[in-house]
């Protein structure tokens, strides 16, 4: 820590160039150093101000930081080593009687207010607590190699998906910090499979080294909380060895505010908050949990989703209730659902322009996912795009309307899905002659309208065989500042 | 020099010696667990006929799902009630 020795009595000020109102009181200073016992410390400029001769160079910011400036000039007076008077700004009245003497700054306004002080800016303060050793991070620090490449070094501990970490110094995961108004050593929850505590500092360590903004740091907070309910299963997601992994759909304004993607290429790449919310999670998964493929994570495939895969709702022009409305969020909140979910299967139909047909066209879609042959399959999550929106929104379908007719269209005749027919082993061995089979669990389909404006274009996201109560949920959680 | 945090549990590793797995099964309950596969209950209900046939103590059990760990509650039972367990770990 830095070794930070003050004079036990007499004034002190501190300023910098860089502010009118320090250059407005120089003058003063000069005046204040002739007639009392004066330590001026300078931010910005050694040679700031010309008017004392003996000012001090602060430029490292110590004194700035164990004095706690907050505004430029602070004009301060101490007595045996203590602070008995402090004022900041020019203020001829103040600096009287901080000071104690009469008649000073002649010729001055009677007041001006001061600036800023350098040792707050962001980025200055997160650097100065960390040299002061007042982060209040729990953490263990990792010192890295003097000649250790910082990206390779992350490599190398096994902490990466895959593709290269910011590294999550000290001053970084501060400034994460900062994102959320929770305690950074506040619980979230037991992440498998390790079942090891995530607290938000953990949590925000993986969102640095995701690339997250502090901004995006609730949304990755409200995430970890809805994969960590017991509904969702998180452990059998991770394990199974089926494709899914979360699937985060962000509702609210938060999805503007952080300039989140819900038109074109949604589900691409190329946003900032789209790509790093959804890594973050999956980082948090595998460092905080210990979940990592052919260890724990015993997927077959996976699927290029488990990097990332989180997107926002388009809901500003949707005829529809945002997904989070649907499931009991008040509107105008932020909130994120996470679903068990994998890839992305096309609904293509450029020809459909009444509903009846769209829905067929979805239906039929639907059926295929996993096998066409297995029913009850998995529940899923259709991505409807705009240009498919406006059909069912033209005919005055509400979103209920389009749950109860994919229903309906995604039944099968057991003769259909049997082991067996058509000349397929796999199939539904329960399934009766005669009667007729689910697609679907009766909550099974989530519809969140997502894409561009031009193209007739939806997209399946298929879940996990073990979807519903059996396996994993979905959850819709609240983000919270 | 840079300074990093750590971004995981900050578990060491231990790593616990297996116990040794006994010479013979005289003697000793054996368990047998069902994680709820397809068809695990099937090929696990045979091995089980066939070890009482040849006299063994044998004592199963069925997880809920096979979607998560088992409870607790059956793990402790489990513990408690046999001294070698089968494990069926996947269809």
């Amino acid at each position: 820590m830095p070794d930070v020795t003050l004079p036990p009595d007499g004034l002190i000020a501190v300023v910098k160039r860089d502010c009118p109102t320090c250059v407005l009181a120089a003058p003063v200073l000069g005046e204040l150093a002739r007639r009392a016992a004066l330590t001026v410390y300078t931010q910005d400029d050694p040679g700031f101000p010309e008017s004392v001769p003996g000012r001090i160079d602060d430029t490292a910011l110590d004194v700035s930081h164990r004095l706690k400036i907050e505004v430029v000039p602070t004009l301060i007076r101490l007595e045996r080593g203590r602070e008995v008077e402090r004022t900041f700004g020019w203020d001829r009245a103040e600096w009287e009687r901080v000071s104690g003497l009469a008649g000073v700054g002649a010729g001055l306004p009677a007041a001006q207010p001061g600036c800023g002080a350098r040792n707050v800016e962001p980025g200055v303060l997160e650097r100065l607590k960390v040299r002061f050793g007042e982060t209040g991070l729990a953490a263990r620090r990792i010192t890295l190699g003097r000649d250790e490449d910082e990206i390779e070094a992350l490599f190398e501990r096994g902490w990466s998906d895959g593709l290269p970490l910011v590294p999550p110094t000290e001053e970084r995961v501060l400034r994460m910090l900062q994102g959320t108004r929770r305690d950074p050593q506040e619980l979230v929850g037991l992440v498998p499979s390790d079942l090891a505590p995530a607290t938000v500092e953990k949590i925000a360590i993986n969102a640095v080294m995701a690339g997250c903004k502090p901004e995006y740091l609730p949304v990755v907070l409200a995430a970890v909380e809805a994969v960590l309910e017991e509904p969702f299963a998180m452990h059998g997601v991770l394990a199974t060895t089926m494709y899914v992994g979360p699937v985060v759909v962000v509702n609210g304004p938060i999805r503007r505010r952080i300039g989140m993607n819900a038109k074109g290429n949604a589900l691409g790449q190329g946003n900032r908050a789209n790509a790093t919310i959804g890594r973050a999670l999956q980082l948090v998964i595998r460092n905080v949990g210990g979940g990592r493929p052919q260890e724990v994570d015993r997927a077959t495939l996976g699927n290029p989703g488990k990097y990332t895969y989180c997107f926002a709702e388009d809901e500003e022009d949707s005829s529809w209730e945002p997904l989070s409305v649907e499931r009991g969020i008040a509107p105008g909140k932020s909130a994120v659902t996470v679903f068990a979910g994998f890839g992305l299967q096309g609904i293509v139909d450029q020809k459909s322009r009444d509903p009846d047909s769209l829905a067929r066209s979805f239906a039929e879609s639907l059926k295929a996912i996993q096998n066409v042959k297995i029913a009850p399959g998995c529940d899923a999550m259709v991505v409807v795009c705009p240009e498919h929106e406006r059909t069912f929104r033209a005919a005055g379908w509400s979103k209920a309307k389009v749950y109860e007719t994919l229903h309906a269209l995604t039944r099968m005749p057991a003769e259909d899905v049997m082991p067996g027919a058509k000349g397929i082993a796999e199939g539904n061995g329960a399934a009766k002659p005669g009667t007729m089979v689910n697609k679907f669990a009766p909550n099974g389909l989530m519809l969140v309208r997502a894409g561009g404006s031009a193209g007739m274009f939806s997209g399946i996201i298929g879940g996990w065989a073990a979807s519903g109560p059996r396996g994993s949920s979905p959850v819709t959680k609240e983000v919270k500042p | 020099m840079t300074v990093i945090l750590d971004p995981t549990a900050e578990r060491s590793v231990s790593s616990r010696p297996r116990l040794a797995r006994p010479a013979r099964l005289d003697g000793l309950t054996i368990g047998i667990l069902d994680i709820a596969k397809a068809r695990g209950d099937v090929f696990l209900g045979r091995l089980a006929e066939r070890l009482r046939e040849q006299g063994h103590a044998v004592k199963q059990y069925a997880k809920p799902t096979n979607t998560r760990p088992a409870p607790l509650s059956l793990r402790q039972q489990i513990a408690t009630e046999v001294n070698v367990v089968i494990e069926g770990l996947s269809d």
